[in-house]
C-alpha cells in the first residue's frame, strides 16, 4: 500500500498561517459539536452529517486554493463552506432552515451554496457531484482562465460509475481538476474493505493515467502540500490529480446513526482519536515553539464566541416567507 | 421559402446559436468526427472546432454531469444524447442536479443547458430503443420539456431552448429527421410554452405533439370527409403547458381527443385531461378520449409494433366516439 506523505519541517515565518489552519479546524470542530447539540434539540431537521475528525482535509486542501477556484463537495460539507470563508452565521442559519442561510433555507445541511466564494454546493447523491466539478473544470479551460475546480467526496463514492466516467474524461481532456477522496474508511456502516476490491483508492488513478497521491488526512500540512502540488499541476499543466486523504470520522454517518456498534468498535474509534488532526497540529506547534498555551486559549475563546454568535443568529433569524415556496424553480 | 428537413433545421439552429454566443457548445457521442449519429451536427466540427464540438466516450451519466457543471460555471451547453433511451443512465444529473440546482441554492445557480436527442419509436428497434419519455421529464419542476413536430418548429424552439436560462429537455422525433418543411431564411424564435393550432376546426379538438401531429392531421383530413371538423393542436412544449390554447379550443368544440406516443399510465394526456376538466368542465359534451402507445414494452415483430403505436384509425374512432358519431 502506498504510504502517505508527511511534512517534515515547519517554517517559523509561516506561524500566522499555521495558526489560521489551527483556528479553522477548531472552528469546524466546535461548529459541528454545537450543530450536533442543536440537532438533538430539534433545531436542525433532516439529515445532518458531521465532519468531526476529518477537519484537516477540508482546511488543508482549501488553504492551497485561490479564492476564485471552484469547490464542490458532498453532503458532509459544513466544514468546506466554513474553510472557504462562508460565515458561521450563514452556515448555521442554513442548517436551521432560515432565510438568512447561505441557500436561503431551501437547501439545508446537505445543500450549502456560496457562489460568491466559488463554493458550488453540497450535493447529496453519492458521487453525483464528481462530474459537476469536472464540468466546472471544463468551463475554466474552455474560457481560457487559469481557475481550477476541486471536488471532495468520500471513499464510497469511488465505487460509483460517475467517479470512473469522470476520471476518464478528466484525464482524456486534461481538465484542470483536483479530485480529493476523503477516505474515512466507512460508507455509512460498510467498511471500505467490504465494498471495494481494491481499497487503495489512489491506485485507481492508474486506470486513467492520472497523477495521484496518498496523504495523511489527519495531517493538515500534508494535505495542504499535496493539494498545492495538485493545484499547480491543474493550473499550470491543465492535468487532473486524484488525492486520497486517509482520515477518520468520529461520529456516526449522520446524526441519525450510531457512532459505533455493528460496523466498528469503540476501541477502534478511541485508537483513531489519537491521530486527532487538531491535537496533532497543536502539539507540533507547541513543541517547535510556534504556539503557546495563551495563544491557544485565546483561539478557543474566539472560536467559541463565533459559534455561539452563529447559533444565536440562526435562532433569531426568520423562516423564509411562504411566498418563497414557488420562487427559484425557474429562472425568469 | 427554403424547404429543409427537420434534421437540417436543427442543424441550422445549432449553427446560428453557436455563431451568436461563444459560450454555447455541443457535447455528446459521435457529434464531431462522425458528424452526428443522426447527422444533426453535420459540419459543426469543421466550423467550430473540437473545442466547441466535443466527442465523448459512451458515458451518459458522466458527460451529462459535466454539462451541468459547465453550466454552473457560466457556459451554455447543448448535450446530445444519441437517443433518449440512453439518457436513462444520466437521469440523475438531469433530475437531481440540473432541475434542482437553482432551487437548492436559493436562486444562486441557474442551469442554462439543453439536453437533446431523438426519442420515440423508430422501426423494429424493440423494447429498449423505442420509448417516448416526455411524461417522465415533464413531471419534474425545474425542467422545461419541448417536443417539436415540424422543421419550422424544431428550429425556432431549439434556438429558444438554447437561450433559455433553465434546463430544457428537447425531445426530437427519431422518425421526423427526414420530414421536410418550409423554414424561413431570416432569423426567428418560437417561444417555449406556446402551442400551435396546426389545423383549425369546430367539432372536436385533437391534442398531440411530436410524431403524433402527423397522425392527428391525417385523421383530421379523413374526418373532414365524413363531415367532422377537427381542430389539431400541437402542444410543442409539454412543460410549461399552454393551457390557454387548449381550453379555448375545447370551449369551442366541446370535445377532445388527446394523442401521444408514450404509455397511457400517468402520461402527458392524463395531465392535459385534468387541465381540461378543471378549466372547461361545463363545456364538455363528451368524455375526453385518449389515444396512446400500447401499455407494453415495444415488441420487435412489425405487426405487433404497428399495433402498439397510435394509429390514424384509432384517432378517427376516438374522435367519433367523442362526437357521438360512431
Amino acid at each position: 500500500m502506498a504510504q502517505p506523505a508527511t511534512v517534515t519541517e515547519l517554517n517559523p515565518e509561516q506561524r500566522p498561517f499555521y495558526h489560521e489552519l489551527l483556528r479553522q479546524m477548531l472552528l469546524i470542530r466546535v461548529f459541528e459539536e454545537r450543530a450536533g447539540e442543536a440537532y438533538a434539540q430539534g433545531k436542525i431537521g433532516g439529515f445532518c452529517h458531521l465532519y468531526i475528525g476529518q477537519e484537516a482535509v477540508a482546511v488543508g486542501a482549501i488553504a492551497a486554493l485561490r479564492p476564485d477556484d471552484y469547490i464542490f463537495a458532498s453532503y458532509r460539507e459544513h466544514a468546506h463552506a466554513l474553510a472557504r470563508g462562508t460565515s458561521a452565521r450563514a452556515v448555521m442559519a442554513e442548517l436551521f432552515g432560515k432565510v438568512t442561510g447561505c441557500s436561503r433555507g431551501k437547501g439545508g445541511s446537505m445543500h450549502l451554496f456560496d457562489v460568491e466564494r466559488g463554493f458550488m454546493g453540497g450535493h447529496a447523491i453519492v458521487g453525483s457531484h464528481i462530474p459537476l466539478a469536472a464540468g466546472a473544470a471544463f468551463a475554466c479551460k474552455y474560457l481560457g482562465t487559469d481557475r481550477i475546480s476541486v471536488c471532495f467526496f468520500g471513499e464510497a463514492a469511488a465505487n460509483i460509475g460517475a467517479f470512473h466516467e469522470t476520471l476518464n474524461m478528466a484525464a482524456l481532456w486534461k481538465l484542470p481538476a483536483v479530485f480529493i477522496c476523503e477516505n474515512n474508511r466507512y460508507g455509512m456502516g460498510t467498511a471500505l474493505e467490504r465494498a471495494a476490491a481494491v481499497y487503495d483508492i489512489a491506485q485507481r488513478a492508474c486506470a486513467y493515467d492520472m497523477a495521484s497521491e496518498v496523504v495523511d488526512g489527519m495531517d493538515v500540512l500534508a494535505v495542504y502540500e499535496a493539494t498545492r502540488r495538485a493545484a499547480q499541476r491543474a493550473r499550470e499543466e491543465s492535468r487532473p490529480t486524484l488525492i486520497e486523504a486517509r482520515t477518520y470520522r468520529y461520529m456516526g454517518h449522520s446524526m441519525a446513526d450510531p457512532i459505533h456498534g455493528h460496523y466498528r468498535t469503540k476501541e477502534e474509534l478511541e485508537e483513531q482519536k489519537k491521530r486527532d488532526p487538531i491535537q496533532g497540529l497543536k502539539r507540533r506547534l507547541v513543541e517547535e515553539g510556534l504556539l503557546d498555551d495563551e495563544e491557544y486559549a485565546e483561539m478557543e475563546r474566539r472560536v467559541n464566541q463565533e459559534v455561539e454568535d452563529a447559533l444565536r443568529f440562526a435562532d433569531e433569524s426568520p423562516d423564509p416567507d411562504l411566498s418563497e415556496l414557488y420562487t427559484d424553480v425557474y429562472k425568469e | 421559402m427554403p424547404v429543409l428537413t427537420y434534421r437540417d433545421a436543427l442543424n441550422q439552429a445549432l449553427r446560428e446559436e453557436m455563431q451568436r454566443d461563444p459560450n454555447v457548445f455541443l457535447m455528446g457521442e459521435e457529434v464531431g468526427v462522425y458528424q452526428g449519429a443522426y447527422k444533426v451536427s453535420r459540419g459543426l466540427l469543421q466550423e467550430f472546432g473540437e473545442h466547441r464540438v466535443v466527442d465523448t466516450p459512451i458515458a451518459e451519466l458522466g458527460f451529462a454531469g459535466i454539462g451541468v457543471g459547465a453550466a454552473m460555471a457560466g457556459l451554455r451547453p447543448v448535450i446530445e444524447f444519441m437517443t433518449w433511451n440512453f439518457a436513462l443512465l444520466a437521469i440523475d444529473e438531469v433530475v437531481n442536479s440540473a432541475a434542482k440546482m437553482l432551487y437548492m441554492s436559493g436562486g444562486q445557480i441557474p442551469i442554462p443547458i439543453v439536453f437533446r436527442g431523438p426519442g420515440g419509436a423508430a422501426l423494429q428497434l424493440a423494447a429498449q430503443h423505442s420509448q417516448a419519455f416526455e411524461a417522465w421529464y415533464a413531471h419534474v419542476p425545474g425542467l422545461k420539456v419541448v417536443a417539436p413536430s415540424t422543421p419550422y418548429d424544431a428550429k425556432g424552439l431549439l434556438k429558444s431552448a438554447i437561450r433559455d436560462d433553465n434546463p430544457v429537455v428537447f425531445l426530437e422525433g427519431e422518425m421526423l429527421y427526414n420530414v421536410r418543411g418550409e423554414v424561413p431564411e431570416e432569423e426567428y424564435l418560437i417561444p417555449l410554452g406556446v402551442a400551435d393550432i396546426k389545423r383549425p376546426g369546430d367539432d372536436v379538438t385533437v391534442i398531440c405533439h411530436s410524431k403524433t401531429v402527423a397522425v392527428a392531421l391525417k385523421a383530421a383530413e379523413e374526418l373532414a370527409g365524413e363531415g367532422i371538423s377537427a381542430e389539431v393542436i400541437d402542444l410543442r412544449t409539454i412543460r410549461p403547458l399552454d393551457t390557454d390554447t387548449i381550453l379555448k379550443s375545447v370551449m369551442k368544440t366541446n370535445r377532445c381527443v388527446i394523442v401521444e406516443e408514450g404509455w397511457p399510465f400517468c402520461g402527458v394526456g392524463a395531465q392535459v385531461a385534468y387541465e381540461i376538466q378543471r378549466g372547461a368542465f361545463d363545456y364538455l359534451d363528451a368524455p375526453i378520449e385518449r389515444v396512446t402507445g400500447a401499455d407494453v414494452p415495444m415488441p420487435y415483430n412489425k405487426h405487433l409494433e404497428r399495433a402498439a403505436k397510435p394509429a390514424v384509425s384509432q384517432v378517427i374512432e376516438a374522435a367519433k366516439r367523442a362526437a357521438y358519431a360512431d
